[in-house]
């Protein structure tokens, strides 16, 4: 059984209040909490002796869902968890993963993941993965993820990648590997507070012919914070690539954005794009000429930029 | 009252001073619908942003109701009843139309309430109130979101800075019924600094602002024939470019 704090976590991280419907596996401080599966859905524990599961989802499963949350609210946990997702082809299945870590002790909590997921042919994927760190304890909270995607076909990807609060450290690594007509849609949301620091790898490899990719980044850091984001897009056929990467820099805090585009093929069309500024004057001026203090004005266009 | 004593607003450009409201004397009494016009660069923007505390007088001093508020921040006067549609929107990146009403209203008002609003300025407010307020609306589109939000506020003065600019004929119409409303409604004092001959035509009193000064102030059937005539709206900008070298307007 969960306790408050997982709950809470829970639903931070998965916005879930209940047992979701349809498949999930809910993993509390290492061990597995509980796990429904479906006709469609299986989720086995592995058995090559590392820690994690595989997630079966059979061909033209369509319109269901999958939660595979992880909560850690023990003090000085450290884990590193395999997770293999394997969807067939003509699927459309929604994956929400996400991790919270409650850290009130003075030892480091740590959740490294590796997921791993083979996309079949046709089949419609949407990601939503959200980080959250909280407690008061000395002890930090480092979540390192590693994400890795191998699309066929004229599969369609949409990832979703949220830490907005409270997590100290992290380094975020994903990779993917797109065949024909394959689509990759990126979208992250990220903010540092106090010292933390996040890092976020991208690397995508666009192999088959009209395959595409859209890797967009918000983020905001604060206080001495610090981010580093790397996308690089690599077109090894005729192909559309996109990186963008839009950061607002406040207080003393450090962003660094490092494109990189690497074309092996004379349609690859490749774009990147970064912005790194702290708060329009002109948005601040205007939330205030309607009454809002600063502070609260910054609050408003922070919010909406993460949106 | 809305009091304006003497006041100056300098800038510097590269080291040379640069006087763009000069000792302006003004004052709009509570109720009035006035209009500000003159030639372009006259300083009428700049006068709006001195009066909203956007941008901070050199010298002299901004009374309203009796009470000095020179020293005051933005948010202070807008608190005070101060509202202002800036000329050129701002655009933001993920604020919805009807989060900018909400805070502009300052309260969590209703879909309902804030479509009214949208309606006001000729918009279909369905297709809107989702909508970002960014670059992917069109510049009509963002100026009457911007008038909304005055609108939203119901304050006791409220400045519209060239409100018709980029607004078809139809919503035109609609619009000067708004300000009318304002008037009518709240016994506000409503401040437009407008080109447009239909918006003079409505007004209490004409205030023609030119190089930073009020150069004439009357009622419209003062005011208008002489604008007309010595044409010093239109023909402003030429006169200083006849000032400066022989060019033929
Ligand atoms: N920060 C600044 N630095 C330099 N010059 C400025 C600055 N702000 C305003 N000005 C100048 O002051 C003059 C008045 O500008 P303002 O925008 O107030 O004119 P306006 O009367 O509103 O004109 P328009 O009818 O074209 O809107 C212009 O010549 C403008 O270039
Ligand atoms: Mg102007």
């Amino acid at each position: 059984m969960l306790d408050v704090i997982q709950k809470q976590l829970l639903e931070e991280v998965a916005d879930l209040h209940e047992v979701p419907a349809g498949a999930y596996n809910i993993r509390a401080n290492g061990e597995m909490a509980s796990r429904n599966t479906t006709a469609n859905i299986d989720i086995v524990t592995k058995t090559d002796g590392k820690s994690g599961i595989d997630i079966k989802i059979k061909d033209g499963t369509k319109n269901e869902s999958v939660h595979i949350p992880v909560v850690l609210s023990q003090s000085g946990i450290k884990e590193m968890v395999y997770n293999d997702f394997y969807i067939g082809d003509n699927c459309d299945v929604t994956i929400v993963a996400g991790c919270g870590i409650h850290n009130s002790g003075s030892k480091d909590s740590e959740h490294d993941g590796i997921h791993r997921f083979f996309v079949g042919k046709n089949s419609k994927v949407r990601y939503v993965e959200k980080h959250y760190g909280s407690g008061e304890g000395e002890g930090k909270r480092i979540l390192n993820p590693v994400t890795e995607v191998y699309q066929k076909e004229n599969s369609y990807v949409d990832m979703e990648m949220v830490q907005i609060k409270g997590v100290d450290s992290t380094i975020r690594e994903t990779k993917a590997e797109l065949e024909k007509g394959a689509t990759l849609i990126v979208h992250e949301r990220l903010m540092t507070h106090g010292n933390q620091s996040a890092t976020s790898i991208y690397t995508v490899e666009l192999n088959g012919e009209d395959s595409s990719t859209d890797v967009i980044s918000r983020s905001v850091a604060k206080d001495t914070s610090e981010q580093i984001f790397e996308a690089s897009i690599v077109g090894n056929n005729k192909c559309n690539g996109h990186a963008e990467c839009d950061a607002i820099i406040m207080d003393k805090a450090h962003v660094v954005a490092i494109p990189k585009l690497d074309a092996k093929n004379i349609d690859a069309a490749l774009i990147h794009e970064a912005a790194i500024g702290k708060i329009a004057g002109d948005q601040l001026i205007k939330l205030m000429s309607l009454g809002l203090t600063e502070h609260e004005a910054e609050e408003q266009i922070i919010n909406g930029f993460l949106r | 009252m809305l009091e304006l004593k003497n006041v100056t607003y300098k800038v510097t450009e590269n080291n040379i001073d640069k006087t763009i409201i000069d000792g302006l004397d003004l004052t709009v009494e509570d109720g009035k619908f006035i209009v500000i016009t003159g030639p372009n660069g006259g300083g009428k923007s700049t006068l709006a942003r001195t009066i909203m505390g956007i941008n901070k007088i050199t010298s002299g001093n901004i009374i309203l109701d009796g009470e000095d508020i020179t020293e005051k921040s933005i948010t202070e006067r807008a608190k005070a009843g101060i509202s202002f549609a800036f000329q050129q929107p701002v655009v933001f990146k993920g604020i919805k139309v009807l989060d900018l009403l909400r805070l502009a209203a300052g309260t969590k008002i209703s879909v309902t309430e804030a479509c009214e609003y949208l309606s006001k300025v000729g918009l279909c407010a369905k297709e809107y109130i989702n909508r970002e307020v960014n670059s992917s609306l069109s510049g009509g589109e963002l100026k009457r979101i911007e008038i909304a939000t005055v609108i939203a506020r119901h304050t006791k003065i409220s400045i519209f800075d060239e409100p018709e600019a980029g607004i078809d004929l139809w919503s035109f119409n609609n619009l000067i019924q708004v300000f009318e409303n304002i008037r009518k409604t709240i016994n506000g004092t409503v401040i437009i600094i407008s080109h447009q001959e239909r918006i003079i035509n409505i007004a209490d009193e004409i205030v023609v602002i030119k190089d930073g000064k009020v150069a004439t102030r009357g009622t419209k059937e003062e005011i208008y024939p002489e604008l007309v005539k010595s044409s010093s709206i239109t023909g402003a900008g030429c006169s200083k470019l006849i000032e400066e070298g022989p060019v033929v307007c």
